[in-house]
Formats: C-alpha cells, sequence, structure tokens
C-alpha cells in the first residue's frame, strides 16, 4: 500500500519551532502489571508538526498517543500537551481533551445516533455551543470530508472508509489543536485506504498539529516532519522521513523496513 | 424431474386422507405448475403435516385431539355456563351452578363478586374512586408506552398522576370521605405495587449496576452487597422481614404503613434483579465506545446518558422486560402478608359457602387480568425494540 499516495507531492511543513511545543513526553515509563510497555520514550513535538510514528506490532506505539489523551495512564516520566501537565486533576484531564481529537482504527462511531448527532454531540455538551451552530460546523466539516449527504443516515448504512472519515470529522468539530491518529486505515479494505488518506493529507495542509501511527510510507513521505520509529517500548530511531527510510543506522529498524515492504 | 417424484410420493399418501389435501389426487398426470396461490397453504401442508405416513397419522391425531378439547372448553365456558343466579335476602341461590355438576361455567360467581375481586373491601359506594385510579394507571401506561411523550415533562405528569391516585385512594380532603389503607384491595393494590415498585426499582437498578463498573471501591463493594445479599433471599423471606421484623426497629407509636413496608421489599427486591440484567447491557458495549467518548471529552455522566445507557438498555430490553413481567405476577405474594391484593380478593371472594367450589372460575377471571397486562408489555416491547433498533439494519 505504501504507494496509495505518489512520494514526493510533498505537503509544505507547518511546523513552527520557534513557539512552545505542542507535546513533550519526557521519559515517560509505563507497565502494564509487570510488563514493562513504556520505556523512557521522550518526544518533543514542535506545533503544526507532523509526526508519524511506526514499528513492529507490540511495540508501543498505540500505548504511547493513548498516554497522551490520558486514554492510558503513565506511570513515570512526565507529559505536557498544550503546556498542561497530565496528571490525577480532573480539570487538566477536561482541558486536554478537549484541545486534543483522536481517530481510532476500529472508528468508534457512535451506532445509536446518526452521523450529524455524532458530530454534534460533543460541540454542544463540552464546548457549550449552540444547536444551530454546532450543526453548521459539523456540515461544514463533513462536506470537508465529502460526505454531507450522508449526514441523516447511521453509521451502520456507511462504508467503512465513509465511517472513518465521519470519525476524522466529529473529531475536528472539536477544534483540536492536535490530531491523534491510531492506525486509521488498518481496518478498510485497499480500495478505501486512499480516500481516507487523502482526507488526512487535507488535514495536513491546513497546519494542525498530527500524531499519527501508520505503516503507510506513502503517507509518510508525503506529509510526515518526522518519522519516529519504535520497538519493544523504546524510541530507537527518528527522523525525516526519507532519510530515515532510505538509510536506517539500527538493525531493528532495517529488519522493520524490509518486513514492510515484503509485506506489499 | 424430482418434482414428478416427491408429487407420486404425495399422491399415495394423499390417497389414504383424501380429505386432507384436496385437489392433490386430480394433480397427478399433467406437469403443470401449481397457481402460485394454491402453492403457498397446500404446499405449506403438505410439507410439513402430511409427508409422510407417520405425519398424516399424528397429524390426524393431534387434530382430533385439539378440536374434542376446542368444543369442550366451548361448551363448558359458554354454551352450558350459568351467567347469573338468584339473590334472594338469604344471600345468593347457586343451586342451578350446583347442578351442572362440573359441566359448565359458573360465571355467576364473576358477576356477583368482580367488584370484590377488583375493589376488595373498599367501601361499596366509593367504588368508583379505585375504578378510576385503574384508569389512571392504564393511562398514564399508555402516554409512557408513546415514544413522542418521551421528554422531561413525562415526570411530571407520573409524579402529578400518582399524586392524584393517592388522593383518590385515601380521600380525607376534596369532600372524599377517609378510606384507611386497610380496607384497599384488588387489582389497585396489584397496580399499585407494580407500577410503584418498578418505577422506583428500575431508576435504582440502573444506578447499581453502573455503580458495580465504578472505579471507586467503596461504591463497588456497596452495590455487589447489595446485589448479592438481596439475590440470595427469596422475596416471600423480604416481605416478611418488612412486615414482622421492621417494625420491631422502630420506637413505639411510630406505624409505617404495612403497604409501604411490602413496596420498599419489592423495590429493592426489583431493583437487585434489573440491575443484574442493565448490567449485561453495559458489558455487552464495546471499549471503544467508552474510548471514543472520554477521548471527545464528554463527562462521566454526559458518557453515561447519551453515550453508554442509550445502547445498553435497548440491548437488554428483551430480559428486561422479562423481569418486568415475572414482578408483575411476583406482587400476587404479599398475600403472604395479609394485604389484600387481586389473587388474594379472589381467593377470599369463594371462601363464601354459596360459591365455594368455583374456584376454577374466579381464578381464569384474575388469570385473563394478569395475561392481559403482561401480554401488552410483552407486545408492546416486541414493537419498541424493532423500533429503537432500526439503526441496526442497513
Ligand atoms: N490493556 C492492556 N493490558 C495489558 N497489556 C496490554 C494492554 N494494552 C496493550 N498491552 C500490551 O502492551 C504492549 C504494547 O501495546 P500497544 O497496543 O501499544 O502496541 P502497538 O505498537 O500499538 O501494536 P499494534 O501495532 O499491534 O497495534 C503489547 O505487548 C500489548 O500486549
Ligand atoms: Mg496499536
Amino acid at each position: 500500500m505504501s504507494d496509495t499516495i505518489e512520494a514526493g507531492h510533498g505537503v509544505a511543513s507547518a511546523a513552527r519551532k520557534d513557539a512552545p511545543p505542542a507535546i513533550i513526553l519526557d521519559k515517560v515509563n509505563k507497565w502494564y502489571g509487570t510488563m514493562h510497555v513504556l520505556r523512557d520514550v521522550s518526544l518533543e513535538i514542535a506545533q503544526g508538526e507532523r509526526v508519524v510514528v511506526c514499528g513492529p506490532s507490540g511495540s508501543g506505539k498505540s500505548t504511547t498517543i493513548r498516554c497522551i489523551n490520558r486514554l492510558e495512564t503513565h506511570q513515570e516520566g512526565r507529559i505536557v500537551v498544550d503546556g498542561i501537565e497530565l496528571s490525577d486533576d480532573l480539570r487538566s484531564l477536561d482541558a486536554i481533551r478537549r484541545e486534543v481529537g483522536m481517530v481510532f482504527q476500529s472508528f468508534n462511531l457512535f451506532p445509536h445516533l446518526t452521523i450529524l448527532e455524532n458530530c454534534t454531540l460533543a460541540p454542544i455538551w463540552v464546548r457549550k455551543m449552540p444547536k444551530a451552530e454546532a450543526e453548521a460546523l459539523a456540515m461544514d466539516y463533513l462536506r470537508r470530508v465529502k460526505i454531507p449527504e450522508q449526514a441523516g443516515k447511521y453509521p451502520g448504512q456507511l462504508s467503512g472508509g465513509q465511517q472513518q472519515r465521519v470519525a476524522i470529522a466529529r473529531a475536528l468539530c472539536m477544534k483540536p489543536k492536535i490530531m491523534l491518529f491510531d492506525e486509521p486505515t488498518s481496518a478498510l479494505d485497499p480500495e478505501m485506504i486512499k480516500e481516507v488518506l487523502d482526507t488526512m493529507v487535507g488535514l495536513a495542509e491546513t497546519g494542525m498539529t498530527m500524531i499519527c501511527v501508520t505503516h503507510e510510507m506513502g503517507f509518510a513521505r508525503q506529509v510526515a516532519d518526522r518519522v519516529v520509529f519504535m520497538d519493544r517500548g523504546e524510541v530507537v530511531e527518528q527522523g525525516p522521513p526519507d532519510s530515515l527510510f532510505e538509510n536506517p543506522r539500527t538493525e531493528r529498524l532495517k529488519t522493520f523496513l524490509s518486513q514492510i515492504l515484503r509485506g506489499h | 424431474m424430482s418434482d414428478m417424484t416427491e408429487r407420486v410420493v404425495l399422491g399415495t399418501a394423499a390417497g389414504h386422507s383424501p380429505e386432507a389435501v384436496p385437489g392433490g389426487v386430480e394433480q397427478g398426470a399433467p406437469p403443470r405448475r401449481a397457481p402460485v396461490t394454491s402453492t403457498g397453504l397446500i404446499g405449506w401442508l403438505r410439507a410439513n403435516l402430511f409427508s409422510s405416513w407417520l405425519n398424516t397419522a399424528l397429524t390426524l391425531a393431534l387434530a382430533y385431539l385439539i378440536v374434542r378439547g376446542l368444543i369442550g372448553s366451548v361448551s363448558w365456558a359458554f354454551v352450558n355456563a350459568v351467567w347469573s343466579v338468584p339473590v334472594t335476602e338469604a344471600g345468593a341461590q347457586t343451586q342451578a351452578c350446583r347442578a351442572l355438576n362440573g359441566t359448565g361455567a359458573c360465571w355467576a360467581v364473576i358477576t356477583e363478586k368482580h367488584r370484590f375481586i377488583l375493589f376488595g373491601t373498599y367501601p361499596y359506594e366509593e367504588h368508583w374512586r379505585p375504578a378510576l385510579c385503574i384508569l389512571l394507571f392504564i393511562g398514564l401506561y399508555v402516554v409512557s408506552a408513546m415514544r413522542r411523550f418521551w421528554r422531561k415533562e413525562l415526570v411530571l405528569v407520573w409524579a402529578v398522576t400518582l399524586v392524584a391516585i393517592g388522593v383518590l385512594m385515601w380521600g380525607g380532603i376534596l369532600g372524599l370521605s377517609y378510606v384507611p389503607q386497610e380496607r384497599w384491595g384488588g387489582l389497585v393494590i396489584t397496580l399499585i405495587l407494580a407500577t410503584f415498585g418498578l418505577a422506583f426499582a428500575f431508576p435504582l437498578a440502573v444506578l447499581v449496576a453502573l455503580g458495580r463498573r465504578s472505579e471507586l471501591p467503596a461504591i463497588k463493594v456497596l452495590c455487589v452487597l447489595y446485589v448479592e445479599l438481596i439475590r440470595g433471599v427469596p422475596l416471600i423471606s423480604l416481605l416478611f422481614m418488612a412486615s414482622v421484623m421492621f417494625p420491631l426497629f422502630l420506637p413505639d407509636g411510630v406505624n409505617v404503613d404495612k403497604l409501604l413496608r411490602a413496596q420498599v421489599a419489592i423495590i429493592l427486591f426489583a431493583g437487585a434483579y434489573l440491575a443484574e440484567v442493565v448490567r449485561g447491557g453495559l458489558q455487552a458495549l464495546s471499549k471503544g465506545q467508552y474510548e471514543a467518548a472520554d477521548a471527545l471529552g464528554l463527562s462521566y455522566w454526559q458518557k453515561t446518558g447519551f453515550i453508554i445507557l442509550p445502547q445498553a438498555l435497548r440491548l437488554v430490553i428483551p430480559p428486561l422486560v422479562n423481569t418486568f413481567i415475572g414482578f408483575f405476577k411476583d406482587t400476587s405474594l404479599v398475600l403472604i402478608i395479609g394485604i389484600f391484593d387481586l389473587l388474594t380478593a379472589g381467593k377470599t371472594a369463594i371462601v363464601e359457602p354459596a360459591w365455594q367450589g368455583f374456584g376454577i372460575e374466579v381464578y381464569i377471571f384474575c388469570g385473563l387480568i394478569y395475561f392481559l397486562f403482561c401480554f401488552a408489555m410483552s407486545k408492546y416491547s416486541q414493537n419498541l425494540e424493532a423500533e429503537l433498533n432500526r439503526h441496526r439494519r442497513r
């Protein structure tokens, strides 16, 4: 699938290195029971930067980005998002979840609500937006992901690709500053992957700060400012996509890349 | 042509029971398609009831038994039945009924006693009050069943109706004479116990089910204890405790209404069972639904109210209604602590010497009333389920 989006037509970088970083992970450690799944993970992501995270299965990619919006809690280290340090304080949690949108591998749309209701629920109740305004906003985003005509349907009536685009629109309706994607295309049939990736490229062009766990190398080359390679809970290597993919320095990344290329 | 061989086999079978498959014999030779209209029923009959020798024999034997049974019950319930008997100074003259010797129903017992069965020992001239209450209850059910009335105002309607029912039953104001609770009885008691019981047990159950999944250990332990303790004892012993033991703990002179005590026991009992049903629904939801709601920044109660409960409750409508129906009928257990519900009133009606021996008629009458309410619940839940789960269809 690496050629779903052709490399070379890169999206210009929007990273603002001068501004305070959007996300800081500082020596983050996490255990599930006795299993050490994140080992001293440190990352600093600038505002407007687009980061692709890749690595073998079980390497802790999902866990890392789920710690950023605190769907998982870390046990050691520091995470600062948009200037707010993550702690057990509920107010900081609310503030962070408003600013961070997330798109899941399995879409996780609310099946009992229409597409429009899926998109307006959080703006109305969390952002306290008037209903009419929320609906106008939702229609605007549904147009951007190119499915405004589906607004009245239920998620079960849509294809996988359409559902994932709705999930992206739903997250965007909260006007987040940061978007997290956890393998957004890996539950999709090949012919639907492109429509979702195109949507994400469009989003990248708006200068959104994005962290995306994906194995779509074409997408990484096109939009990523930086690729982070994780293995066994550690950040093993990171750098601009072209240099990372062409000249892997570690054996682990070499093995991983050869597996990915063989796999496709 | 397999179609042909089947016809031949059927032809022989039909030959032995020509009246059962009309037209089966003459449809022999020409391999012509049967008219669409007849394939439906006749085809079905052939395939299911007369497909072999044994099947045909069984079908005929069963048909004979069913027809005999039907004829028997119709002649008992209608043809030979006695609908009324003369009532003299000395009481009801039930000789006509006794003369039937069981060959016909004595509906006269219902004619005479239906007001007692429906309203118990409530003062005779005031029977319109419980009758109106029954209508109010039914009206409340109908309004609550309609989805277009599912708004906040419905809670208000419930509150007003229940207060109105209290005023009507007790009286003592608005020129209504006071009727102590000991004299209430019959269907209205059953409806009071069931309606208040489920109206309070259901919200309690939802809270307990949520509490059992709480991350706060104290709440979780409390909910688990409640469910396990209540589920572990029979309703009868809970009712006994409410009626006999509970007053022992109260200071002298303080007297909590017997009906209220039974009501609380029923609420606690139903709550524990319903809580487990609701928890089943909560567990059936995928973790992704919780995570998506969290990721959007919804608070716990927003997540629960908009995402989790609407889906979880839809999933458990069938077991929920099952439990509702069970509890509607279980309210009849209050008879053991001397509360005069529909069934107790029925039992009491046939204590009178004149009417002794006509229990079947009275129990059929009571059973029919229970059935009507339970069947309505069941039918309604089927419609609701279909309607609410429309989003699952493509
Ligand atoms: N809830 C959990 N309880 C226990 N262990 C878990 C849990 N979630 C993840 N793990 C373990 O933590 C490790 C890291 O998991 P994670 O989901 O972050 O990997 P991943 O890199 O996203 O893998 P994949 O590509 O398969 O999604 C794995 O070994 C996994 O088995
Ligand atoms: Mg993962």
